[in-house]
């Protein structure tokens, strides 16, 4: 393989080696057939390397925007060696050879085109929601139906329900370039993941578009444009198939329930009253006691570019399902409690006043 | 006690020592701007040890490593406001960083206009070396101790014995050594009439990587190379340099026939004046030339 990159493609180039190197430890490179590759037919090479041996060539964007005019990739499978070679200003030329492993190619086995429900935004929307969770927040919980799209974030089963932050954020279809949902559902994910992919999209400016069906099921997020493609598919925490023995509550079973459309006005006061006051079905998932089989892997595909093909593998060993709580905006419930269906109870929004410490349940 | 310091509050000019004080110095150096030495000297603070030497021409410090490699820096008499001496040669051997924490007592904020002040004086051999500082009215002193000079290496690098040599403009250079691979243990230098002219190359963990700069790059002010050579330098004693480096506006890097390297800095100070720092290095192994 032979490819060369000029101006401001290398920039991209380099922004999608730091985007992928948020997600895994390894580059996996793959020539493909099409664009203007020269992988001669009878080379049907792969090869992986640490992501940080390429992390490096390409470590200092400010740098590569101001010197490089030009950058060139060549593979030779037979000594086993990647070579990236940055032409820069004043002639100044700087060569990298990178020893890689052969392997086998990947390939992730998705077609986002059959997913039944299609979210596309700009890159600006995604991180203006993904910025109200705390950095260190792993996964996230993206719930569709109707009109809207709730995004909240995933407490762990054995989190203490009185400490945890229950933050949840409510969008309107209207905000999205695009918006196809074929049936209500939700969706967990890593968020990690998706914060890798938007630093990529907002550098690019392209917008961002979601595939998914039911839990369990990859999520595919995609970014595309004329001379590149980026694809992250990721895993989603899968419904349990067992259901829970103290069945009291019914009809929160599976399924996500959207809250009521209080937000029809966006008063968020009135919400606020109404979440207080009366019986509100609410976005709640039932534990199970069971673990279900443990999330199969997904394997993420290329990131096509102009003349560069790039493969990352995501391992994603999720714990078996957790138990999910019942959320509401700001307040929490109690895991024990929400057998019983969701009538009147007290509940005391803890997250209103950021600055008592002392708040209790 | 490596140092005494005493601080003192009130306009007190420098200058107005005593008379009898000022005539037991053997030396006396004076700055408005004690960043002039400073600066300098952090480009050569990788150990803790300096050796001053002072003459008619002005004071040289050098630091030395390993007994590989040595760093000198070069402050002209004339970029002092003051400079005497009374002995042909002075010679004392200090702690560097602990001088240097003197020199930049009062912060080395960089405000426009305020600067400190700096007057270094040495009775001689067995006295402590006095620093007078002063920024903004105070006036502090520090007596740091000095020991006996050791004697520095002479690596007998001497310009006719120069196999090749080039000056590049710093900036190249700069990029190149911020992205070093530091799982690399040596840099090798390659130095040659023909391609690839001049190479910096370094061989870490994930592979090997080549910086090269042609012979008519405009970065190249000088190319002199008569033959080709390649040399490999221990890197942890070369990295120190990149201080040196970010500096200096331009740089002349010369091997001799034994493979001895010469990294000569040009620094331009607060106030434009000209300095010199070099770097002395041994290599680390033969490599057959080819």
């Amino acid at each position: 393989m032979d490819c060369v990159s000029t101006g401001g493609n290398v920039k991209v180039l380099a922004k999608a080696i730091h985007s992928l190197s948020r997600i895994g430890e390894e580059l996996y490179l793959e020539p493909m057939e099409d664009g203007r590759y020269q992988a001669p037919p009878d080379q049907a090479f792969h090869c992986k390397m640490p992501i940080k041996s390429v992390q490096a060539v390409f470590r200092s964007l400010s740098s590569l925007e101001r010197s490089v005019e030009k950058c060139r990739i060549q593979m030779n499978s037979e000594k086993s060696r990647l070579t990236i070679t940055l032409h820069c200003k004043h002639g100044l030329l700087k060569t990298h050879n990178l020893s890689f492993q052969d392997c086998e190619s990947l390939q992730a086995v998705f077609d986002k085109e059959s997913r039944g429900n299609v979210l596309q935004a700009q890159p600006r929307l995604w991180v203006d929601t993904v910025l109200h969770f705390p950095p260190s927040l792993e996964e996230v919980c993206v719930s569709v139906s109707g009109e809207r799209v709730w995004l909240k974030n995933h407490v762990e089963d054995d989190a203490d329900p009185s400490r945890a932050m229950m933050t949840e954020l409510c969008l309107s279809s209207e905000e999205f370039d695009h918006f196809a949902i074929s049936s209500q559902n939700s969706i967990t994910f890593c968020l990690k993941e998706l914060r890798g992919l938007l630093t990529f999209a907002e550098s690019s400016g392209l917008p961002v578009s979601m595939y998914f069906d039911d839990p369990g099921s990859p999520v595919v997020l995609s970014v595309s444009d004329s001379v590149l493609e980026a694809n992250f598919v990721l895993a989603t925490l899968s419904e349990d198939s067992h259901q829970h023995s103290h069945s009291n509550s019914k009809a929160e079973r599976c399924k996500a329930q959207p809250p009521p459309d209080d937000f029809m006005s966006d008063d968020m006061d009135s919400y606020l009253i109404a979440m207080e006051t009366s019986e509100l079905a609410v976005p709640s998932y039932e534990p199970a006691p069971h673990p279900c089989s443990t999330n199969h892997r997904a394997r993420l595909s290329s990131t096509r570019q102009e003349e560069e093909e790039e493969e990352e593998e995501e391992l994603l060993d999720r714990p078996p399902s957790k138990k999910f709580c019942s959320l509401f905006f700001g307040s929490v419930l109690p895991a024990s409690t929400q057998l019983t269906s969701q009538t009147t109870r007290s509940q005391e929004v803890l997250a209103s006043d950021s600055e008592d410490e002392g708040e209790k349940e | 006690m490596l140092l005494q310091v005493f601080a003192l509050l009130g306009s007190m000019p420098l200058s107005t020592q005593s008379q009898s004080e000022s005539d037991e110095y053997i030396l006396v150096a004076s700055l408005d701007n004690a960043r002039n030495l400073s600066n300098i000297l952090k480009a050569i603070s990788f150990k803790d040890h300096a050796i001053f030497n002072a003459t008619q021409n002005g004071l040289k410090v050098t630091v030395e490593d390993s007994k590989c490699l040595q760093a000198n820096a070069f402050i002209q008499a004339d970029i002092f406001q003051e400079f005497t001496i009374r002995q042909d040669v002075i010679g004392f051997q200090v702690n560097l960083t602990v001088l240097l924490d003197c020199l930049t007592i009062f912060g080395g904020s960089t405000v426009p206009g305020v600067s400190t002040a700096l007057r270094m004086c040495y009775i001689g051999y067995g006295y402590p070396l006095t620093l007078f500082l002063e920024e903004a009215g105070v006036v502090t002193v520090c007596k740091i101790n000095t020991q006996e000079p050791e004697e520095p290496l002479d690596f007998d690098f001497c310009s006719t014995n120069v196999t090749n040599k080039v000056i590049l403009q710093s900036d190249s250079l700069k990029e190149a050594f911020s992205e070093l691979d530091m799982t690399s243990e040596v840099l090798q230098l390659t130095m040659s009439p023909s391609h690839p002219y001049f190479r910096l190359s370094t061989f870490g963990n994930s592979g090997n990587a080549h910086y090269d700069y042609p012979k008519d790059s405009d970065m190249m002010e000088l190319f002199q190379c008569t033959k080709t050579q390649k040399n490999r330098y221990k890197m942890s004693l070369l990295k120190p340099s990149t201080k040196a480096l970010g500096l200096s506006c331009k740089v002349s890097v010369r091997t001799d026939s034994r493979g001895f390297l010469s990294l000569q800095y040009l620094v331009r100070n607060d106030d434009g004046q000209i300095c010199f720092v070099e770097y002395y290095c041994c290599p680390d192994e033969e490599v057959d030339e080819e």
